[in-house]
């Protein structure tokens, strides 16, 4: 992986980037939406707990709360018009709010399609909605030299086959592969698209596929959260210039299990 | 002219009828007009999202059902959202042509309306009985997410099917703040610009608060267009400036486009960076200074619309194009077919 560490020694690196962050109440998109905040960033985070969305605005001062639910289609241009409503453009998108599939996880041919149809619904479809919906205010970033990035939460589950593991792994491949066509598509538009794997974090989503997980040997999210904006702020920074990153730049840990 | 009622935006038969500038009059299908554009000319195009500007509610003085169609503010500031100009309609909804629709209540100032999650007050009358200034209660963020959930885009009585916001977004739209879309903008698609950027075309955008189009009311109507709020990006005055200075062609994408550059270069003829507000009426006697040439939609005498496109071309010609677009049966009206028009050299 590329090394974005220098980036994060500016406290204020992201001062006044708008930055959109999808499942900004718990884990890491919490982590992210505190992350970004803390570097400057004008943030608007969605949820779909409007008791949360509203605690997570009141305790994080500033922070735009969305209520919204990715997964469907009904909600993308509510969700969409109040980002860009809210922040008067978009220089960022993360799509980080990601569905696990069946819990306790499944054998694929044990698991419902029900189950395998929501996780694509929140992992690759949803994502696919906001994206396209936010993509002239990105694009617009882009052409005013502001910077556009978009990044997609990714997971080694995306190229690794772990049993139990097929309506997360195959949707998290479906949306890297889209990362990566995307990031090719808008490259000469200066879009980036990141896919990026955080690595294996101590949040409600772990438990939730891994409940007896040893924690201690999983990373807190505020650590990924910081590694990833990095990743951002670099992309940011280096988007308008002739140097680029590879559009999608992945990183893929080995098997935690 | 026929009217379009699909909301398809980009039917692959779309057609487009350019009068170039020799006034040569000739139809092409609207998928190629890249190709009728030269390495160098610069196309700018509105930027704007459509707002859901159609709210349903209740008159409380009179516990009446009402609708209220917003249409227009005064800044394009994200926090700047107590205070919209908006037109009153009585019950009813879109599938009654806006000039049959029942007239409202009686309204005053003071009055208060409720439209679903949102409280708004009568502040003002606005020099008509059925358009007021109102403000809404709330944080700027309570107003936007009450327009996301309660609101509608201002609907059609020509389109059967109730248009969502998907229908009326172009694929640039960027900023939510027009009440009407900037429907010229349909034409264009990611492979548009794309193709564009192949040939060595630029392209820029301006962010313009476009407004209301027609209230079905006459004496309404001639108060329109509205004053509508502007935002032109740096980028966007130095690619003018430039293409300017190579004597290349800059092409508006729809009449906002042709409003908000004309009104920011109405002093010297320079287009500056920045915000404005559009206050002008362009017509027969407009002098441009920026705009060479519009790609727009086809549209019917009598509306802004068209008296705009007077401002490009004198009226013999522009009477030819209408004989040729009504002969070859284009399309007209948001979802319709397409004119590109160059000022005579």
């Amino acid at each position: 992986m590329t090394d974005y560490s220098a980036v994060s020694e500016a406290a204020n690196d992201l001062a006044g980037a708008r930055i959109a962050i999808t499942g900004g109440t718990s884990g890491l998109g919490l982590a992210l939406v505190r992350e970004c905040l803390a570097r400057g960033a004008r943030v608007a985070f969605v949820a779909r707990t409007a008791e949360r969305v509203q605690q997570v605005a009141m305790e994080n001062a500033g922070a735009h709360g969305i209520v919204g639910d990715v997964s469907s289609k009904e909600e993308i241009y509510p969700i969409a018009m109040q980002i860009t409503g809210e922040l008067g453009g978009l220089d960022v998108l993360i799509n980080n709010a990601s569905d696990l599939g069946p819990v306790p996880l499944q054998m694929l041919s044990d698991t419902d399609c029900e189950d395998l149809e929501r996780a694509f619904n929140t992992n690759v479809i949803g994502p696919f909605r906001l994206t396209k919906a936010l993509m002239g205010a990105l694009a617009a970033s882009a052409r005013e030299a502001r910077g556009a990035v978009v990044l997609n939460i990714s997971s080694d589950a995306a190229v690794n086959p772990y049993p139990g593991w097929g309506a997360y792994g195959s949707s998290k491949a479906a949306l890297h592969q889209l990362t990566r066509i995307w990031g090719e598509e808008h490259a000469s538009e200066n879009v980036y698209f990141l896919s990026l794997d955080p690595g294996d974090m101590d949040t409600p989503l772990h438990a939730a596929a891994i409940p007896d997980a040893d924690l201690s040997t999983l990373k807190q999210p505020a650590d990924s959260a910081r590694e990833l904006v990095d990743a951002i702020a670099a992309t940011l920074t280096t988007s308008n210039k002739s140097f680029a990153p590879a559009n999608t730049v992945s990183r893929f840990e080995g098997a935690i299990r | 002219m026929i009217v379009a009622t699909q909301p398809v935006q980009r039917p692959a038969n779309a057609r487009l009828l350019v009068v170039d500038q020799n006034r040569r009059i000739d139809h092409m299908l609207r998928t190629s007009f890249v190709e009728y554009l030269q390495a160098g000319d610069l196309v700018i195009a509105n930027d704007a999202a459509t707002l859901p500007a159609s709210l349903q509610g209740v008159h409380n003085a009179s516990g009446d059902s009402i609708e209220v169609r917003l249409a227009g503010r005064s800044s394009l500031r994200p926090e700047d959202m107590n205070y919209f100009s908006a037109v009153v309609f009585g019950a009813g909804d879109f599938h009654t042509r806006t000039e049959d629709r029942l007239a409202p209540p009686h309204i005053a100032v003071g009055d208060q309306i409720i439209l679903g999650p949102l409280r708004a007050t009568i502040e003002k009358l606005l020099g008509h009985t059925r358009l007021v200034l109102l403000r809404f209660e709330g944080t700027a963020d309570h107003v936007w997410a009450g327009l996301a959930h309660h609101g509608r885009p201002i609907q059609y009585a020509h389109i059967a099917a109730p248009l969502e916001l998907w229908n009326v977004w172009t694929r640039i739209a960027g900023p939510p703040v027009a009440f009407e879309p900037p429907s010229a903008g349909f034409a264009l698609d990611w492979h548009a610009l794309s193709q564009m950027r192949d040939r060595g075309i630029e392209f820029e955008t301006i962010t313009h608060a476009a407004g209301i189009s027609s209230t079905g009311d006459e004496e309404l109507d001639r108060l329109l267009p509205l004053d509508e709020p502007y935002r032109i990006p740096e980028v966007t005055a130095l690619a003018i400036q430039r293409t300017k200075e190579q004597g290349r062609h800059i092409i508006a994408v729809g009449t906002t486009v042709v409003r908000a550059l004309e009104h920011s270069a109405s002093g010297d003829g320079k287009v500056r960076a920045g915000d404005g507000i559009a206050t002008q009426r362009i017509g027969p006697s407009s002098r441009l200074r920026v705009v060479d040439a519009i790609l727009s939609g086809t549209h019917e005498r009598g509306t802004s619309h068209y008296e705009l496109l007077r401002a490009f071309l004198d009226d013999a010609t522009l009477e030819r194009a209408n004989k040729e677009l009504d002969e070859s049966k284009y399309l007209t009206h948001e979802f319709g077919d397409s004119v590109l028009i160059e000022r005579p050299c």
